[in-house]
């Protein structure tokens, strides 16, 4: 009895900003206003299968599967050298990589633009060394590094945190049975560490798909992603119910690729979303 | 090639400022079944994971078939570990988790396919292939273990009280097992136990130790019978220590009263520890007993009653199959042989 009525605050919390706002999303993306009110229909979904939607969503899906293998590739080796590292370390190298996550998000993303600027930091930097200056301000590649910039963390921790619960004795015992440094690796603690590798992966993957910030300061709103589109349906064409729609759809999207991921995963453990 | 398979010259092992190991000597024989027997903290395990290569000794060498091997990863060591908390890999079936260390060599599938076979009918588990390791016993668990490091045909099997988790019944027939298997292969054993019975057991010969240094190497019944001190001969199945004098040879004083014994080559009044075993003292009427004391307590213990008889300043533990009520008085007669003479650990020389 307690516990349900400690529970209630939370639940018309839920409801209130979580159940009735994704309702409402919901009836925007399904109606139209026709001359006798609102009526149903499932165009704002069918235009959404047009080539041009279709493409931005395929490009948007493109550069976040790249940036998070990209922090798969940098994220694993570091959850790796933290987990090894000795005890007293450990938290303050997960201080270091968390410090960042501490700053505003936006301000970030700027210091980023005006380190990649034609006349930018580096660029000042790589003059003075008498080199070639880099011009990817405003290209994909702006847009997968300050995705990777802002989301590693949230690779690095799971991964983390499911390899420092490895059982010590488990890497012994695959040495003492004849195992070299990358057998044991590969045949112990990758396994083993697969529920982080879903779970990070998750977790930079969905932010990265749905992001409209870093599109649209890095990639200086050249190249539309799903997110900007939903942003500009909303803010510049004002067409709520396509909007709608593409937020339901992207919602779907999002809900299988975790139950794949979560389902391939099969441990209970780490996948933290399900 | 000589007899011995694994020997540690002069091994000490450092741990910072701790030091876990003291100085370390011993051999062990081919096919030998040897136990390291000590409280917990003595460097058993530390021992143990020196020869299994998880650490690296700070000074002296582990010999194996007289080739020093200190410094070898364990990968490359012909030696295998059923670890205390078994260590079985919980992400693979039995199968997979026995048949590790021979995929691991690139062994031929057929081949692999039938030592598992064998391994799995040698610890009593056919037809456990498939099975999940969660959904295993302990006894289980510990048997498919063993399997997984026999497997490899290991010269020499370290285990590191691999019956610690079971309950008696079970440990006891694992400790016939064990046995068995050890003789059936002919496989040298290294088993780290801080249960004296168990080594008792099962043990061809037991290294007892305490504090990082050893204290006695021998057979089960040396180390039982000729203690060679004070701590050896506590920790070894139950006895009185009492202080004593040495007045000459084979003449001691303990408890206000003089006994014969069979122990020489003492200084004259020479301070010692006088060991005896609960079962080797005669409980008598009190006017026919060498020392006359009054029952303290009595405990029925099954095969014996144990008593507790103080006479003078010192309690003497006895068993015995005949009981006398508490309150009462008696007589005790302990047997020249019967009476362990100890030199007295210098605390000086501790350190």
């Amino acid at each position: 009895m307690k516990n349900k009525l400690i529970a209630y605050p939370y639940i018309v919390w839920m409801i209130l900003f979580i159940v009735i706002p994704i309702l409402l999303v919901l009836s925007y993306s399904v109606t139209y206003k026709s001359d006798t009110g609102l009526a149903f229909t499932l165009q704002h979904y069918k235009r959404f299968f047009d080539p041009l939607y279709i493409n931005v969503l395929i490009h948007s899906m493109n550069l976040a599967l790249i940036s998070t293998l990209i922090c798969l590739v940098l994220g694993y080796p570091m959850a790796m050298i933290i987990a090894k590292a000795p005890v007293r370390h450990r938290n303050m190298m997960v201080l270091f990589f968390v410090i960042p996550m501490w700053m505003n998000f936006l301000l970030r993303t700027y210091s980023w633009m005006s380190l990649l600027e034609r006349s930018g930091l580096i660029n000042k930097l790589l003059k003075l060394l008498q080199l070639p200056t880099l011009n990817i301000m405003y290209t994909n590649v702006a847009v997968v590094l300050g995705m990777v910039y802002n989301f590693l963390p949230f690779m690095v921790l799971p991964i983390y945190s499911v390899l420092v619960k490895i059982d010590k004795s488990l890497i012994e015992a695959a040495q003492d049975l004849g195992a070299n440094e990358s057998e044991v690796f590969l045949k112990i603690t990758l396994p083993l560490s697969l529920p982080g590798v879903i779970s990070g992966f998750i977790m930079v993957f969905m932010p990265a798909i749905t992001t409209f910030v870093i599109s649209r300061l890095l990639g200086g709103g050249q190249f539309t992603l799903i997110g900007n589109l939903i942003e500009q349906q909303f803010l510049s064409a004002g067409d709520w119910n396509f909007g709608s729609a593409i937020s339901i759809l992207m919602l779907i999207l999002i809900l299988l690729s975790s139950l794949v991921m979560s389902k391939y995963g099969k441990d209970k453990e780490g996948v933290g979303l399900w | 090639m000589t007899l011995n398979i694994i020997e540690l010259k002069n091994v000490c092992k450092y741990f910072g400022e701790h030091k876990a190991l003291i100085d370390m000597n011993f051999y062990v024989r081919r096919n030998e079944f040897v136990t390291l027997l000590g409280p917990s903290g003595c460097g058993k395990t530390t021992t143990l994971r020196l020869i299994g290569g998880f650490e690296h000794p700070t000074s002296g060498e582990i010999l194996f078939e007289d080739t020093n091997i200190a410094d070898l990863p364990p990968y490359k060591r012909k030696v295998n570990t059923v670890f205390q908390k078994y260590a079985l890999f919980p992400h693979m079936d039995v199968y997979d988790n026995i048949a590790f260390g021979l995929k691991v060599k690139k062994m031929n599938k057929s081949l692999i396919d039938k030592k598992v076979k064998e391994m799995l009918s040698l610890v009593n588990l056919k037809g456990f292939e498939k099975r999940s390791i969660d959904s295993l016993s302990g006894g289980q668990q510990q048997r498919i273990a063993i399997a997984r490091a026999l497997i490899n045909e290991p010269d020499v099997l370290l285990l590191d009280e691999p019956l610690g988790a079971l309950d008696l019944k079970l440990r006891k027939g694992m400790q016939i097992e064990l046995k068995r298997i050890q003789q059936r292969l002919g496989i040298t054993f290294i088993f780290v136990t801080h249960d004296q019975e168990e080594a008792l057991t099962m043990s061809d010969k037991i290294i007892v130790m305490k504090d990082g240094r050893l204290q006695q190497i021998g057979t089960p019944e040396d180390i039982y019978n000729e203690p060679e001190n004070a701590f050896v001969a506590d920790f070894i199945g139950e006895s009185t220590i009492v202080d004593g004098i040495m007045h000459e040879d084979f003449l001691v004083e303990f408890a206000g009263c003089k006994f014969r014994c069979v122990d020489k080559g003492f200084g004259k009044k020479e301070n010692v520890d006088v060991v005896i075993r609960p079962e080797d003292i005669k409980v008598v009427g009190s006017d026919e007993g060498m020392l006359v004391g009054m029952v303290q307590s009595v405990i029925f213990k099954g095969v014996h009653y144990e008593m507790i008889v103080k006479s003078g300043n010192h309690l003497f533990k006895i068993h015995s199959t005949k009981m006398a009520p508490v309150g009462k008085q008696v007589g005790l007669i302990i047997e020249p042989n019967d009476i362990h003479i100890m030199k007295k650990e210098r605390v000086k020389d501790e350190e």
